[in-house]
């Protein structure tokens, strides 16, 4: 049954194809619903495929299919392989799964927009790169998905092209991605010259000859593209600004799947990491201080899908967290839950902003739980999965990870802790501005809509065609379907790893491909249990303060600092260094270098000939013939003096 | 004298007409050269319908013989096929050797493919006769020169691409044509004469210890009895006029200014075929007939590829014309492929190769639409543009598809010379690789702030009318070398076989004759 794993990466192509070549004739709803089809019967495959791979012994679970030979030359010699190993189909099924529900809810979401059919061209190319990504066999076709996404983000987040902000957020998020991009490179380069090989297994197999040293190399030249990928410090300010794309690609590349390859990558390269425990260190520190860091941003922000943003980047933060706590098992598990309840938490808030008229602003938001009952139900789910509260997916998967954290350094649990109630302090602020208390769009709404209808409306206000007179309401069902399912699967995906013995299915089911001392890290029970308590009280605190400082007022302008508000000044920052520094630098290049030495030298010798020439005749249109000559005669004098030189 | 005597082993020269029936080299050299005769002499100049179809229909029945000399290359052999050699200036041992081997059977092809791309793709209004006429005659000349294994032959064609450029350039050009044309004249001319040194003081070298005057290039390779100095000063009067063309920093400053002011057609060739020539000429006479001076100068080279790959990008980033900004990512990108080739490794001299190919597919078509947008805007300046892709979008995606290719996005052609070039040159020359690898990361930001400035937004200019979109006579044009961009990118496999062996040969050959051998993992010799 794993023969079915072609059809698995080959559904979305064919659909990108169909849809690119065809598509003008399927007209509007059909391309839609085709592209949906293309990833759902993915999504089947991927789930045969899974019960075959399940059905094989244990340690027989890793299987290259071949496909044909990619690029051969002398010692390098790369295919077009797949790798079916429990660590790629449990990759493979929640990509698809969730890819499946966010084309349905799209369909929806972009009806009426003029360019319809490309939104889905462009999803279907982005699932089959994802797909490419995680099932790849060799690094050198990972990087063909890994590029695949970061292109098919490029072209999503600037989807509405006409708006200059989206456009410049998309090139940054290429450019950005670019620097991760110069590492994985590096890597790729620094293991072929070591190991003679780029298939995982080969690589895997020669790790004999690698020395320490060279292992950290590479592993931090991935991290380093990891770091890109998965929007970690300081590569991360891309992500913010990508959420210009519509709400869909928020939820789908950047909170479920594309920005969690970073954390596949690093899981997927686990051997490296074990024989560099000082990359390990530093991918723990990483992470958790960029959780950390986001999640004080996050307090600050004021736009909801801003928000969901900076919190994306926290949680990452974690799975970093996780894989350098050597927690494979766990990072892989938050992820899952992560992309449950955070690609809700996005839909959600594609259906407020929808209900909204494209206000993304939650201080103009308010009182929404009346009117969106279904959408307001699911966040709720979403927030307390992800704020921490059992018995919900995030819950666990967090634990988890601050489980090995603690194992690995104390210190690494309590900056891991406080980060969460950050979480629930910002995300329950969120909840209270946009869902409860008063409805402060009432009065804006006529002045929303008359800002819309001049801003050239397209896009997302093109997208909702309907009635925007009447209250807000909720979308048709299937813009609800996928938020009840994702919300089912965000209050039961704590079952696929219970932290109790037998019941560590997803631990088990990776442990003969990613399993670290961190996964098997056993403190005693009664540790375990106090942690737990800890984290719980903590996320609580933050439950209680985010609503009764938020309840109460929308204006708090001390709790929203400019320093938090504008990330630091990172974005600042950068930008005075690259179009500053690298842009004067580069100026001098052009007008010194270029302009001023080499070519005033090569002027310089055409104006002594020229003002030779003038003395010898007085054709205008002679400087060729006049240079020729003067090289021919320079030609005889070198060639004598070579003569004479070489014998 | 006959220590430094080293024979390295023959290259294999098979004559034959490999089952076309007639001798195919010399009737992709000759037909264009006939119809440019043609074209002069008898097509009368108020009927310049005539010469456009002699144009179109000889440049698609050369690309078509191209193609299937290519699909009949036998892959596997090192060596010359579909050779012809005739005595020709016997006197002096000059002759007619035409042959073609791994390096330079897809460079015949992309030419032979990217010539009727310009003619039929970018049509001029004035004196279209004589357009077509130098046309003809320039892809001769590029054929000709990649095709010509004897010294002075090539020497001969890469000399006579001089006079057509020049034209294409100087009458068909924008305002500052004449200067641009000009200075491409002087740069290419004064490289060509250290050619010129370089090649007649190899052969009269070789007539004194051998006792008879040759210019066959296979045997000046084979036959090694220079003295390292010596070889160094000839290599040097190569590599100079080749890097001129390349162009490789600092010989670069004529190639902004040609590629701004050419006509389209003009500049498609320039960017897709007459760099190949200084590769090409890289590749043959500077690495294969001096090994030696090759490997003793090879820091050099690799320095200047590398310095002219950052630095090319970096000055791309401030330019405000579009097609000066692409020039000087040129400069660039054929800074990636000279670092590769001076690697002495089979992947970087095999992605080269490669390089090169995409670079007459991609670049071709990047020239191609360059131009058809400059003709919508009616300006090259990039201040002025902006939101294109609202008017034409078939024209943003096919530039988007392009970008991307040139970018090294993996799935298409340039990702596959630039990796294979960068991991070439990374096992045996790592800092350069590095260096090489933040230049490819720099391309990004330059092409796709380009796209931006052109595609997105809104008209910066607001009272201009609507802009069409790409026309069916450039999209058909086009069509074929986006075709290309992709088969290149997802299945190399036939061409990497065809480019291979003698890829192979060149690096044995280095090898051999240097004492410095290949490391472990670029042959596979690894256990």
């Amino acid at each position: 049954m794993i023969h079915a794993a072609p059809v698995i990466i080959l559904l979305p192509l064919a659909g990108f194809f169909v849809l690119t070549f065809g598509g003008r004739r399927l007209g509007d709803p059909s391309a839609g619903w085709l592209g949906t089809l293309a990833v759902t019967g993915s999504f089947v495959a991927s789930i045969v495929t899974f019960l075959g791979l399940r059905s094989m012994a244990p340690h027989a679970r890793s299987v290259v299919q071949t496909y044909y030979s990619w690029v051969p030359v002398g010692g390098l010699k790369v295919n077009i392989s797949a790798l079916l190993d429990p660590l790629s189909l449990t990759m493979v099924l929640f990509v698809t799964g969730v890819s499946s529900l966010i084309h349905l809810y799209s369909i929806s979401y972009m009806k009426g927009d003029p360019q319809f059919r490309k939104f889905f061209v462009y999803l279907n190319l982005f699932v089959f790169s994802m797909i490419v990504l995680v099932m790849a066999g060799n690094f050198l076709f990972t990087f063909v998905g890994w590029e695949g996404v970061g292109t098919c983000s490029y072209l999503l987040v600037g989807f509405w092209f006409d708006r200059e902000t989206a456009a410049t957020a998309a090139k940054k998020a290429f450019v950005v991605n670019r620097i991760g991009d110069f590492g994985f490179l590096l890597a790729m380069f620094l293991i072929f010259a070591h190991t003679g090989s780029l298939d995982y297994h080969g690589v895997f197999a020669h790790l004999g000859s690698v020395t320490r040293g060279t292992a950290t190399a590479i592993a931090l030249l991935l991290l380093l593209g990891a770091v890109g990928k998965s929007a970690q410090l300081p590569l991360y300010v891309w992500l913010p600004d990508a959420m210009e794309g519509p709400t869909p690609v928020s939820a789908l590349i950047h909170a479920a799947t594309m920005v969690t390859a970073g954390v596949y990558l690093m899981v997927r390269v686990n051997p490296i990491l074990a024989l560099s425990p000082d990359s390990l260190t530093v991918i723990a520190i990483l992470g958790v201080v960029t959780a950390f860091y986001a999640a004080t941003v996050a307090c600050a922000q004021n736009d909801i899908k801003r928000v969901l943003a900076y919190s994306t980047m926290s949680q990452l933060g974690y799975m970093f967290l996780g894989v350098g706590s050597a927690a494979y098992g766990a990072a892989i598990f938050h992820m899952i839950s992560h992309a449950f309840f955070k690609a809700l938490l996005f839909l959600a808030a594609g259906s407020v902003i929808h209900a909204m008229n494209d206000e993304q602003n939650m201080k103009k938001m308010g009182g929404l739980r009346k009117y969106l009952p279904i959408t307001s139900t699911t966040f709720f789910i979403a927030w307390l999965a992800i704020s921490g509260i059992p018995p919900f997916n995030g819950f666990w998967s967090k634990d988890d990870i601050l489980g090995a954290a603690y194992h690995k350094s104390p210190i690494l649990y309590a900056v891991g802790a406080a980060t969460v109630l950050l979480t629930a302090y910002y995300m329950t602020r969120q909840v209270v501005l946009v869902f409860t208390g008063q409805a402060r769009w009432v009065e804006n709404r006529p002045g929303v809509e008359g800002a819309r209808a001049a801003s050239a409306g397209h896009g997302g206000a093109a997208g909702h065609g309907g009635d925007h007179g009447g209250p807000p309401h909720e979308g048709p069902w299937i813009m609800t379907l996928p938020l009840i399912v994702l919300a089912g699967a965000s209050v039961l995906g704590g079952l696929i790893d219970l932290p109790f013995g037998k019941l560590k299915f997803l631990d088990t089911w990776l442990s003969p491909v990613a399993s670290g001392a961190g996964d098997l890290a056993t403190e005693s029970a009664s540790l375990r249990i106090a942690l737990l308590l800890v984290t719980l009280a903590l996320a609580g605190a933050g439950i209680l303060i985010g609503s009764r400082l938020w309840g109460a007022r929308i204006d708090r302008p001390a709790l929203e600092p400019e320093v938090l508000q504008r990330s630091y000044y990172a974005d600042d920052i950068s930008s005075a260094v690259l179009t500053g520094g690298g842009g004067m630098f580069s100026r001098a290049l052009s007008v010194v270098v270029d302009n001023g030495i080499i070519d005033g030298a090569v002027n310089g010798v055409g104006h002594l000939a020229r003002s030779g020439g003038t003395v010898v005749r007085r054709a205008q249109t002679g400087y060729v013939r006049n240079y020729a000559l003067g090289i021919a005669a320079g030609t005889v004098l070198i060639l004598a003096f070579m003569l004479v030189r070489a014998s | 004298m006959s220590s430094v005597l080293a024979a390295a082993s023959t290259i294999p020269f098979s004559t034959g007409t490999g089952g076309f029936g007639f001798p195919i080299l010399p009737a992709i050299v000759v037909l264009p050269a006939i119809a440019a005769a043609a074209v002069a002499l008898f097509v009368p100049r108020h009927r310049p319908d005539v010469a456009k179809v002699v144009g179109a229909v000889i440049s698609v029945a050369v690309a078509g013989l191209a193609i299937a000399m290519a699909v009949r290359f036998r892959t596997g052999t090192p060596g010359y096929q579909f050779g012809v050699e005739h005595s020709w200036i016997s006197a002096f041992g000059i002759q007619w050797k035409l042959g073609v081997d791994g390096i330079s059977v897809f460079l015949v092809t992309v030419t032979a493919v990217v010539f009727p791309v310009a003619i039929l793709g970018a049509p001029v209004t004035r004196d279209p006769k004589s357009y077509v006429g130098w046309m003809l005659l320039l892809e001769a000349a590029c054929l000709g020169s990649f095709l010509a294994l004897d010294v002075f032959l090539f020497f001969l064609f890469f000399e006579l691409t001089l006079p057509p450029m020049y034209m294409l350039i100087g009458r068909w050009g924008g305002p500052k044509r004449s200067y641009a044309a000009l200075k491409f004249f002087l740069y290419t001319f004064a490289g060509s004469a250290l050619m010129l040194i370089s090649l007649l003081v190899l052969a009269y070298l070789h007539d004194r210890t051998y006792g008879h005057l040759t210019f066959d290039v296979i045997a000046l390779t084979t036959q090694q009895h220079l003295s390292t100095d010596t070889g160094i000063l000839l290599f040097l009067g190569f590599a100079i006029a080749f890097a001129v063309k390349v162009p490789v920093f600092p010989f670069h400053t004529w190639l902004p200014d040609a590629q701004a002011e050419a006509s389209t057609g003009g500049s498609i060739v320039l960017a897709a075929v007459m760099f190949n020539l200084g590769t090409y000429g890289l590749v043959r006479f500077c690495l294969e007939m001096f090994p030696r001076a090759a490997v003793a100068l090879a820091p050099l080279m690799l320095t200047l590829g590398a310095v002219g790959i950052v630095y090319g990008f970096l000055v791309a980033v401030v330019q405000t014309d579009l097609k000066r900004m692409i020039a000087y990512t040129l400069v660039g990108d054929l800074g990636v492929i000279v670092v590769g080739l001076f690697a002495f490794t089979r992947q970087g001299l095999s992605g080269g190769v490669y390089q090169m190919v995409n670079h007459g597919v991609s670049m071709g078509a990047m020239f191609l639409l360059i131009g058809v947008v400059v003709d919508r805007f009616g300006t090259g300046d990039l201040r002025r543009m902006g939101g294109l892709q609202s008017n034409a979008p078939l024209m943003a995606a096919l530039f988007m598809v392009v970008t991307l290719s040139v970018v090294g996005v993996p799935g298409l052609n340039g990702f596959i010379g630039e990796f294979l070039l960068l991991i070439g040159t990374f096992v045996t020359h790592r800092w350069w690789a590095v260096a090489a690898t933040v230049g490819v990361i720099l391309a990004a930001l330059v092409f796709l702030w380009a796209y931006q400035q052109i595609f997105h937004g809104q008209p910066k200019e607001r009272d201009r009318p609507a802009m069409a979109d790409i026309g069916r006579r450039e999209l058909l044009a086009v069509a074929p070398l986006v075709v290309l961009i992709v088969i290149l990118g997802v299945y190399p496999r036939p061409f990497l076989d065809r480019i291979n062996p003698s890829a192979n040969r060149i690096i044995a050959h280095v090898s051999a004759l240097t004492n410095q051998a290949e490391p472990a993992v670029a042959t596979g010799a690894r256990p």
